[in-house]
């Protein structure tokens, strides 16, 4: 069964249709990749599949319930539970040390717990620095703390928008093979990106272009494998 | 984990935090200084009723009733007296506890250098005893109550208590301007039955009639007019009940009332009852109401605390406006981490909450601030216009307490209303 569908979805902010009449389907556990040019649409889908937005027309249906009609509220909670988000830029809390900032989520989704939040740091490679503020430490540090909060109330599905976009190979590299590790653990991931080396790893890549899917491949590396 | 959001904002914004705790601070304590004069001005206007002289005059029975058929001024013509002796009568009445203060009077037209002048004789710092039946009256009053608002130009107030006062004088001033006369002065009143030589101890300025006469002691006026032991008049001043409808049927004629509200108005602290208690006491008295002065003085206090309540609502939307733009102001500078907050899955009443918890909190530090700054402008009211100590109420700071937080949370809108539309999908766009 599937995860998640988008049936005939639009968002169009006035005469714009930044998304144009998308269906697609993701599986539960599967690595999709969105690609395509700036502007084409790849946060609007992104924001909508994390229920951060709603379309202007069409359904979406998360675990086969229709999650596009329902209440502001309701869409935070459904959000809150279910999708742990990693955005572009990384957006932590600055007054806030690297454990904070992943127990935040904690607290809004339950209770927060330090030595929880501690390992999901650890799983990231991150625990000597847990006490460090985001402005000591490095982006793609910060970006595996990013990783983290989105990690820290077990999530079924991780959307990132280009996770690596700021970071060099190296750390690229490390947040990449996070992503390995949750995908072998069982969680759906959808991640946005410009780079192909990164559209690579996924199972399975999706083009947009100017709110079109023009492409949905499966990856051949791993339908061999 | 709230906390520590709580305290990373004190920690980061605390300038605009001081300014908020500030705004309030300065609201509050206008709110607190104007409530707690007014509260307390109700009070503070009894004793200025008081000072403002007596609200009770006492003539002899038969003066009275000669004015109401001739309508004459109150004891120009008239050659009736009260007897000394039964002064004291008053302290006996019912009602004796309100009587705060009262004063003998006699006068008589002299001749100071060949030109007539008014003199009136009364006490001024008096002790005064009175014995009646094992029991022992005793008051300390005069004029230094009574008159409270002369300012005394030259010299001092007459000190009753030297044993020479009787030979002692105080002079108004535009008499003493018109005959040069100061402090330390000898002045020679000629009256109709006796010559007193007497020193002037100060010069007063009362702002009425009163400037162009000479005030002595009871007995040298009494000496100058050979009325030795007769009084013209008691001023009595008493601390009455408001009037109400009881008070207006009794004041027509006490004998209509029914046995119940007869006892009901006798022991309330009426003008009337008290006047009526007064005759009760000193049969051949006529006790009647000065009523002008508290009325005008209501109208004063009405306009006063108008005054007052207006500038506590104008002091406290002016503070409503200042909290307003500087929490706005505060969620637009941290527009991105709020909204970051909703992104990882505050709803919006969390994210209010959090702002108003960091709004209240400084709220109530600039509360506290305010009320302490309150107390002082309040006692500076007090001292300027009072010449008193403000007492401050607990009703007034509940008041303020209430009202603080109702134009705290009311400033507090448009933020919210801001804050509620930050959406997480515009602020985080993929990567703008
Ligand atoms: N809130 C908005 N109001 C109006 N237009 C918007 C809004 N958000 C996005 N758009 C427009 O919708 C289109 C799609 O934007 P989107 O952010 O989804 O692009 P993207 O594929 O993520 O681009 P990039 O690779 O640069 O991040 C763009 O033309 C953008 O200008
Ligand atoms: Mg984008």
């Amino acid at each position: 069964m599937s995860l998640l569908e988008l049936k005939n979805v639009s968002k169009i902010y006035g005469e714009l249709n930044a998304l144009d009449n998308v269906s697609l389907k993701i599986d539960k556990g599967e690595w999709l990749a969105i690609m395509g040019p700036s502007g084409s649409g790849k946060s609007t889908m992104m924001n909508i599949i994390g229920c951060l937005d709603k379309p202007s027309k069409g359904q979406v249906l998360f675990d086969g319930k229709d999650i596009s009609k329902e209440s502001r509220r309701k869409l935070t909670e459904f959000h809150r539970d279910k999708i742990g988000l990693v955005f572009q830029q990384f957006h932590l809390i600055n007054y806030l040390n690297a454990v904070e900032n992943v127990m935040v989520a904690q607290y809004y989704h339950s209770m927060p717990d330090e030595k929880e939040a501690l390992e999901a740091l650890e799983r990231v490679g991150l625990k000597e620095r847990a006490k460090h503020l985001p402005s000591q430490l490095s982006g793609g540090e910060q970006q595996r703390v990013c990783i983290a909060r989105a990690l820290i109330n077990s999530p079924e599905l991780i959307l990132a928008d280009e996770p690596t976009g700021n970071l060099d190979e190296a750390n690229e590299n490390i947040v990449l093979d996070i992503f390995k590790r949750l995908h072998k653990e069982g969680t759906s991931l959808i991640v946005v990106t410009h780079d192909p080396e990164v559209g690579e790893e996924a199972q399975r890549i999706v083009r947009l272009e100017h709110g079109h899917i023009s492409s949905d491949i499966r990856n051949e590396k791993f339908s061999e494998g | 984990m709230f906390f520590r959001m709580v305290r990373g904002t004190f920690v980061r914004q605390w300038k605009k935090l001081l300014m908020i705790a500030l705004t309030v601070a300065l609201g509050a304590s206008i709110a607190t200084a104007m409530l707690n004069v007014m509260l307390d001005v109700g009070d503070k206007i009894n004793e200025e009723l008081k000072t403002y002289g007596s609200n009770i005059t006492v003539i002899p029975q038969s003066e009275a009733v000669m004015n109401k058929l001739y309508d004459v001024e109150n004891g120009e013509t008239q050659d009736e007296f009260l007897n000394e002796d039964k002064l004291g009568e008053l302290l006996t009445i019912f009602w004796a506890n309100n009587i705060t203060d009262f004063a003998p009077e006699t006068d008589a037209q002299v001749l100071l250098d060949g030109n007539e002048v008014k003199v009136v004789g009364s006490w001024f710092a008096h002790h005064f005893e009175y014995e009646k039946k094992g029991t022992t009256y005793t008051r300390d009053t005069g004029l230094i109550n009574l008159r409270s608002w002369w300012d005394i130009k030259d010299g001092q107030w007459m000190d009753e208590s030297a044993s020479d006062s009787d030979r002692y004088a105080m002079v108004g001033c535009q008499l003493a301007d018109k005959n040069n006369i100061s402090a330390g002065d000898s002045i020679t009143l000629k009256g109709s039955r006796g010559e007193e030589v007497l020193t002037v101890s100060g010069i007063y300025e009362s702002g009425d009639d009163e400037d162009e006469y000479i005030y002595t002691t009871l007995s040298a006026a009494q000496r100058l007019t050979g009325t030795q032991g007769l009084l013209k008049k008691i001023e009595v001043s008493a601390i009455t009940s408001p009037e109400d409808e009881l008070a207006v049927k009794a004041a027509r004629d006490p004998s209509l009332l029914s046995g119940d509200e007869y006892d009901l108005w006798y022991c309330t602290a009426y003008v009337s009852s008290i006047c009526f208690q007064i005759q009760e006491a000193i049969p051949e008295a006529s006790a009647t109401a000065v009523r002008q002065i508290a009325d005008s003085e209501g109208k004063i206090l009405e306009k006063t605390e108008l005054l007052m309540t207006l500038i506590t609502v104008l002091s406290l939307i002016g503070a409503a406006l200042g909290i307003s733009n500087l929490v706005t102001s505060g969620v637009m500078e941290r527009s991105i981490e709020l909204t970051l907050l909703k992104a990882v899955g505050a709803k919006n009443g969390q994210v209010t909450f959090l702002v108003l918890t960091e709004v209240m909190a400084t709220a109530v530090v600039g509360t506290a601030v305010g009320y302490l700054m309150g107390y002082v402008f309040a006692q500076i009211i007090g001292e300027t216009v009072f010449n008193s100590a403000i007492e401050m109420n607990g009703m007034a700071a509940f008041i303020v307490a209430v009202l603080i937080l109702f134009v705290t949370l009311l400033g507090s809108i448009p933020a919210i209303r801001l804050l509620l539309r930050l959406k997480p999908s515009e602020v985080l766009h993929g990567g703008h």
